[in-house]
């Protein structure tokens, strides 16, 4: 344990280790007393048992003595609780963060936006973080904490981290099919590495000059690839692949018909998904996006599509 | 009175013959065994499930199934675990059987509601299954039907919400009457505290399912009334708070997990005594911590929502609340301990079992310490680890107390003794099975592994391979003492009326008992 990876890290160790010696010293110790009583007082070595009621000033000793036990035991939790609840300090830098089925958001103060968290060394970061369909969980392990992401409400958590490195972030909140798959990685930074990135907005502009990649840095940043694949496979939704340009089976109110997949359909499958659904998905999946990407997004994604049909409409 | 010519339960001819003499047979014996053999096979089912999960998770990514089976396996194994097996379980089956002979009753104070609930559970059961050969997908939503996910969910939902709706009466009609049964038929001079340990411990089981029950009851309603009326009260979708479910939830299921352990208790306390020839040390105690754990179980529910985002207020009094019920607890296993010291130990079947409960529920117990710390919940929470404490308690606690209970009762039941090499043998393997599957999931949770997780990241991949094996060992004990049991109910050596030695009631009457129990209802001096 102690690895000491964030600032809240040494409190939750301290009370594992406090509460694991009180446990393995009970644990042991009983486990010990009772093989031993097993084997002394067995009818062989004990033909005649000796009649005893019972004791009342020992029930009263093995009351008081666990009772402090636990007692200090809650001590340790709260206190290594407490900071954890505390306001972030004024100088963090916030995230806002955005839990979905089945993929984490990131944006940054500048507008930024990554599908992995990155963050600086030693700086305090303050996730603000909602959720727009079920309860997700944000989990860092090696960071020692965690918190529910409740929909309706908005989730604030903060923390430092204390060695550079690549952490896994997980859901820890069972949210439907893809649970086990609603992770990814904070990458933790020294700050001039940090800074670096952070101002660098080229990476953006170079991708623009290819046909097609802002509208993919689009869909990798929203999460839609966590159910719609890019490489024709089936994934909770249709893949993109092939799609644009082709005809589809969908059904709508309940009727079967074809469409062809043109920039009209994808348009409002990405505002009212829940209009046509393409024969052999279900409904209620997928949410509207339509307060959260602009109609030039919309027309970026769909100029990536294309490239994925082959670049004809 | 052992030598009775009057017929023994199992072979009185009543109105109906054959299975219908059964299934409308008011005697609390026969309603017993109605249970027994209902609540095992869901059990096999349950636990096969369980294999299923493990075969899945022995290597990361697909193994024998896609993440949609998986996700609908955990839940069904879930339900049927909770709802049709641990929860009925042991008052169902041993309580129905023993309660009244060992209060010196000839049956339960309502025998007709008795076998209305024994229906009742068949048809919750039929009802939450039927979810799964309906048109549509299995459910998918866990056991616990968190909103809003359990709305947005195109799984059938509904039917196992309904299934579990009527299983919740099934358990507070069982629970109105032992209470009554108690309070009013005890043999003349048993006075309350010459009750034995197990009717206590049914006692205090009883209260909480007439009072916790109700509240699983209306929650499952409105989550209902949610699906088909779009009425707001956990979707936010709806302006509803998905915390406000969580809380309903676990002020029914955490009580619930003392509906559970409390009656495994009170087989143990029946037990130890018995093979330690020596009566229970505390009897006082071991009774008031009974009750202090059915009474202080209610205020604790909140301990399964540390991260969910309450007040400073309630987080502290939900974790120094979860502190306080391990006293009573742990008063218990100090006083099943000191009935052995200079005891004279009898080591059988029953013994072996009780004895590796005491092992287990240990550390289960102790391992709920570290869950009730805030601080370290706030790591562990939602992890394997909660996964294993809860199967060490749970799958432990009653599991063990089952099954110490039927290798005791298991002469008096059947008339008939079981091979007693197999048993042993049986509960070996079945004992190291146990700990090789479950103890690495607490190391899986420490080192940050969330529940409910079809695939893992690669360096959980060798503590998951131990639990596999652990449950391929475990399964392979199970079916040992299944068959060892079943086998012998038919075809084992005649038993005496007393085996042990046991100094209940019980052990007064014949082997099996007559229809009523009792020739005669015994005075108590």
């Amino acid at each position: 344990m102690y690895s000491n990876l964030s600032n809240f890290s040494e409190g939750v160790d301290n009370a594992f280790v406090i509460i694991f010696s009180v446990i393995a010293v009970f644990l042991v110790g009983l486990t010990v007393l009772l093989i031993y009583f097993l084997f002394r007082y067995s009818e062989k070595r004990n033909p005649q048992p000796t009649p005893i009621k019972g004791n009342m000033w020992l029930e009263i000793v093995w009351t008081i003595i666990p009772l402090g036990l636990v007692l200090g035991m809650f001590y340790y939790g709260w206190m290594a609780w407490i900071p954890m609840l505390s306001k972030a300090p004024e100088n963090s830098i916030e995230i806002k963060t955005t839990a979905q089925m089945w993929s984490w958001k990131f944006e940054y103060e500048n507008g930024k936006r990554t599908d992995t968290l990155i963050i600086p060394l030693g700086k305090p970061i303050e996730l603000i973080a909602n959720s727009p369909d079920v309860l997700h969980s944000l989990y860092i392990p090696a960071f020692r904490i965690k918190r529910d992401i409740v929909p309706g409400r908005i989730t604030t958590m903060w923390f430092k981290a204390n060695r550079e490195g690549e952490y896994n972030l997980f859901c820890a909140e069972y949210c439907g099919l893809q649970h086990s798959y609603m992770k990814t990685e904070v990458k933790v930074l020294s700050p001039e590495k940090y800074d670096e990135w952070y101002i660098d907005t080229t990476a953006a502009v170079a991708l623009t000059s290819i046909p097609g990649a802002a509208g993919l840095k689009i869909i990798r940043d929203m999460g839609c690839t966590a159910c719609h694949s890019l490489d024709g496979s089936t994934l909770v939704g249709p893949t993109y692949k092939g799609v644009f340009g082709h005809e589809v089976d969908v059904i709508t109110n309940g009727k079967e018909r074809k469409v062809i997949a043109d920039a009209e359909y994808i348009k409002n499958s990405i505002n009212n998904p829940n209009d046509d659904i393409v024969k052999g998905f279900n409904k209620g999946l997928m949410r509207s996006y339509k307060n959260e990407l602009t109609d030039d997004e919309i027309e970026q994604i769909i100029l990536y599509l294309q490239t994925l049909s082959g670049g004809k409409e | 009175m052992s030598n009775s010519n009057l017929p023994n339960y199992l072979e009185y001819k009543g109105k109906y013959k054959g299975l219908l003499g059964w299934i409308f047979s008011t005697d609390h014996k026969r309603i017993g065994l109605l249970y027994l053999y209902s609540v095992m096979t869901f059990f096999i089912v349950g636990a096969l499930l369980g294999l299923l999960m493990k075969f899945e998770l022995i290597a990361p990514g697909k193994t024998i199934m896609e993440a949609k089976s998986y996700n609908a396996i955990f839940t069904l194994h879930g339900i049927t675990m909770i709802f049709l097996i641990v929860i009925p379980g042991i008052p169902a089956i041993l309580g129905n059987f023993f309660l009244p002979i060992m209060i010196g009753a000839k049956d339960v104070f309502y025998p007709k509601l008795n076998l209305i609930s024994w229906w009742l559970y068949i048809l919750g059961a039929v009802v939450a299954l039927s979810s799964q050969f309906m048109h549509g997908a299995s459910p998918d939503t866990g056991w616990t039907f968190y909103a809003p996910y359990s709305f947005r969910t195109q799984s059938n939902v509904l039917p196992a919400l309904i299934g579990a709706f009527i299983l919740g009466f099934s358990s507070i009609l069982t629970g109105i009457n032992f209470i009554v049964t108690m309070h009013r038929l005890r043999a003349p001079g048993m006075k309350w505290l010459k009750m034995p340990l197990f009717p206590w411990s049914l006692y205090g089981t009883a209260w909480i399912q007439v009072l916790a029950t109700p509240i699983i009851g209306i929650t499952l309603l409105m989550v209902v009334a949610e699906r088909v009326l779009n009425i707001g009260f956990f979707d936010p979708a709806l302006g509803g708070d998905p915390v406000l479910y969580q809380h309903l939830f676990w002020i029914y299921s955490h009580p619930a997990v003392y509906i559970m352990i409390l009656p495994s208790m009170g087989v143990i306390s029946e037990v130890i005594p018995t093979f330690a020839r020596k009566e229970i040390f505390g009897y006082n105690a071991v009774v008031i911590s009974t009750l202090l754990i059915a009474f202080v179980g209610y205020f604790v529910w909140g301990h399964h929502m540390f991260t969910a985002g309450m007040s400073e207020t309630s987080l502290f009094a939900f974790s120094f609340l979860t502190f306080l019920v391990a006293i009573p607890s742990a008063i218990k296993t100090f006083n099943w301990l000191a009935t052995l010291y200079k005891g004279s130990i009898i080591l059988k079947t029953p013994m072996y079992w009780a004895v590796s409960f005491l092992f287990i529920f240990m550390i289960g117990g102790l391992s709920g310490m570290v869950l009730g710390s805030l601080a370290a919940n706030v790591h562990l929470h939602d992890t394997a680890f909660v996964v294993a404490h809860f199967h060490f308690i749970v799958f432990g606690g009653v599991g063990f107390g089952f099954f110490a209970g039927i290798h005791y009762w298991f002469p008096k039941i059947f008339g008939r003794m079981y091979d007693a090499s197999w048993a042993d043998t049986g509960w070996l393997i079945f004992f190291i099975g146990f700990l090789t599957l479950y103890a690495p999931m607490f190391y899986l949770g420490i080192t940050g592994m969330p529940r409910r997780y079809y695939d893992y990241v690669p360096e959980f991949h060798p503590a998951n391979i131990i639990s596999s094996f652990g449950a391929f060992i475990m399964i392979a004990g199970l079916a040992i003492i299944i068959i060892n049991l079943i086998r012998s109910a038919k075809k084992g050596p005649k038993a005496e009326e007393s085996p042990w030695g046991g100094k209940t009631l019980e052990w007064t009457v014949s082997s099996p008992p007559i229809v009523e129990n009792f020739e005669e209802i015994p005075e108590i001096k």
